[in-house]
């Protein structure tokens, strides 16, 4: 069955020997949980367990539910029932905590949503020299380091504006992961991005997956998917719908809506 | 069927090359600016028709007619007008302007204490420059001096009484003197608590909120010189028998506040602008409200509405005019009392002291208006996201 995507899954090298799941550490443990917009049911008892170093792949129709899930991972959305628990801390109103959370969490986004204001390295200085008071040395040799590792140290000292999509993507990796978060969160993080660019994301992502990186993406990559994920999650309508292994969930899917799902993107 | 071959490869690629000559040069731009189409051309004709048509008379009048020095109203009038100029005369009376420079700077300041608001002034300059030129280094120490210790070396200096410095009624200052400070108090207080204000409308919190947006909007709806009035008649019925504070300070206060109604409601303009992502980022990161306004969304926004935060401060540097209502003289309301000096009544001298009031109001406002634009384009780092 051939996946239609910018990237292909035999394009996607992967070393799995690295990638290890834990059994016993939970990272995030979503209960029971629901969430309206006003009258509007978006989620709707949403159970999740990810253990640390998982690397899961959501999809689903749009509307369904994924952003906003992922998105009350780090608080972004507010959830009215239910439970969320991130490394070991309950998200409650207690805004102390939901700072504590959301500095072990990185988020990147659809959009980079960078700081056009600020030069690539002052966008990966930033919030380790105010919320975790590196000193600004140190903290400029951390992202040095990062912006290697996403092969853009020569930008360093560029304006988002001033960078292409892909490039502009992988800053934004690049800032999440100078906070050193112990688990990522990825918002469709190549919907925006020309084809020729999405590789370049994609292969960033694999490298963390590679580095044990507890991964929770919101994609359309198939191919990533298959390649990277050890869970598949599908949404429709607020809910999970189907999990499994990538494996057996693209080539054997069960619930109809997820066989009308695949039918639709895959050919 | 296929008629010709569509197959066609590039052996080699093209390099580019220098525009042609008819859209560079000075040429070129006469020809699309001033003479595109007939009805362009049109319009030159008639503009330079009207420049050289007015142009002269203002330059005869205000340079070749003018009278510079003199000692009192009879060089800048007729014979006819019991002045030593031939009849159908009619020039500038510079001579006015130039013996009353020094009121028209500093009001009645006493002649032997100017050189305290002259002190003042330097600092002032010494201070101000540096601040405005990006490559000066140290900042923050600059902006310390220029916002905390000026104006409580100024107090001291201009209103005296301590260290051996003879007092100086405020009913006395006048004239520059009071526009500059009014204004420069004005600016350096509306800024922060527009701020404040437009963050406190946008708050999540209900009492805040309430409190903000009723300030703004009574503030905004009055106004100034009812501002003006009210802080100048009326406030003192709500203080306690015997409290009374100063005429010029209640102007500063009214000022102030009124320009920071007007600054919360640009800033909050700019805040919106924002797009939601840009909070989101920073909420992603774990900063905290005041770092993400502080670090992310402010320094966006204010670069926004810079050209609205540079109109309310050109408008508020021209409302401290109204400061005569509450009989305060500013540079205009000291230049107008002086045309009722018999010394120097003539024809020319309103008209005289009246431009010279609006070159100067001009100098100052056109000075803000060019540096923001240029901070405007020093702070463009082209990304509209």
């Amino acid at each position: 069955m051939a996946i239609e995507n910018a990237v292909s899954a035999e394009e996607i090298k992967v070393d799995a020997k690295k990638m290890h799941i834990s059994t016993t550490d939970v990272a995030i443990d979503i209960i029971a949980m629901h969430k309206w917009y006003g009258e509007f049911h978006v989620l709707k008892d949403i159970n999740l367990k990810v253990m640390r170093g998982e690397r899961i792949v959501i999809c689903g129709p749009s509307g369904s539910g994924k952003s906003t899930m992922i998105r009350c991972i780090n608080r972004l959305e507010e959830h009215q029932k239910g439970k969320i628990v991130v490394d070991g801390k309950e998200l409650t109103n207690d805004l102390k905590k939901i700072d504590e959370v959301r500095r072990e969490v990185g988020m990147v986004f659809q959009h980079f949503n960078l700081f056009p204001h600020l030069t690539i390295l002052e966008n990966c200085t930033l919030a380790p020299i105010w919320v975790r008071k590196t000193p600004k040395k140190q903290a400029e040799e951390i992202a040095m380091h990062f912006l290697k590792r996403v092969k853009i140290p020569e930008q360093a000292n560029k304006y988002p504006g001033q960078l292409s999509g892909g490039q502009q993507q992988r800053v934004a990796i690049a800032r999440s992961l100078c906070m050193n978060p112990r688990i990522m969160l990825f918002d469709e993080p190549t919907s925006a991005l020309d084809p020729e660019m999405i590789k370049e994301v994609l292969e960033t992502m694999v490298g963390l997956a590679e580095e044990g990186m507890t991964m929770l993406c919101v994609t359309h990559e198939m191919g990533f998917a298959r390649k990277v994920a050890n869970r598949v999650i599908f949404m429709d309508q607020g809910q999970i719908v189907e999990q499994n292994t990538p494996a057996e969930f693209f080539d054997h899917p069960r619930h109809e809506r997820t066989k009308l799902f695949l039918s639709q993107i895959l050919h | 069927m296929q008629e010709h071959d569509m197959s066609w490869v590039r052996t080699e690629m093209a390099l580019a090359q220098p525009a042609p000559a008819s859209v560079r040069g000075m040429g070129a731009w006469v020809r699309t600016n001033l003479i595109g189409s007939v009805g362009d051309a049109i319009l030159t004709i008639i503009g330079i028709a009207l420049v050289a048509m007015i142009l002269p008379q203002v330059i005869n009048w205000a340079f070749i007619n003018a009278q510079w020095t003199g000692p009192d109203r009879s060089v800048c009038a007729t014979v006819a007008q019991g002045g030593i100029q031939s009849d159908g005369w009619s020039g500038a009376c510079w001579a006015f302007v130039n013996a009353k420079f020094g009121q028209f700077m500093f009001g009645t300041y006493p002649i032997e204490e100017r050189w305290r608001p002259i002190l003042v002034a330097i600092l002032f300059v010494a201070l101000l420059v540096p601040m405005l030129i990006p490559r000066v280094p140290r900042k923050g120490l600059n902006a310390i001096l220029l916002f905390l210790v000026l104006p409580i070396v100024s107090f001291v200096l201009l209103v005296g009484g301590m260290f051996g410095l003879p007092h100086v009624e405020t009913s006395r200052w006048g004239g520059l003197l009071v526009t500059l400070s009014l204004s420069f108090v004005g600016i350096a207080v509306s800024l922060p608590l527009g701020v404040v204000l437009a963050l406190g409308r946008r708050s999540k919190m209900p009492i805040v909120k309430m409190l903000c947006i009723i300030f703004i909007e009574t503030v905004r709806g009055i106004p100034l010189i009812t501002v003006l009035f009210f802080v100048s008649v009326m406030l003192p019925l709500f203080l306690p028998a015997g409290v009374s504070f100063d005429k010029y300070l209640r102007a500063l206060i009214g000022v102030s506040l009124f320009a920071a109604a007007y600054m919360a409601e640009v800033i909050r303009g700019g805040l919106q602008a924002i797009p939601k992502g840009q909070y989101e980022g920073a909420d992603s990161l774990g900063l905290g409200y005041w770092q993400k306004m502080g670090l992310i969304v402010l320094p966006q926004a204010l670069k926004l509405v810079i050209p609205g935060i540079v109109n309310t401060f050109i408008g508020m540097f021209k409302d401290t005019s109204l400061v005569i209502i509450i009989s305060m003289f500013d540079l205009l309301g000291i230049v107008k009392q002086n045309f009722s000096d018999p010394n120097w009544a003539t024809p020319q001298t309103a008209r005289s002291g009246l431009i010279f009031a609006a070159v100067v109001f001009w100098l100052f406002c056109f000075g803000m208006s060019r540096y923001s634009m240029y901070t405007e384009r020093r702070l463009d780092t082209g990304h509209k996201r």
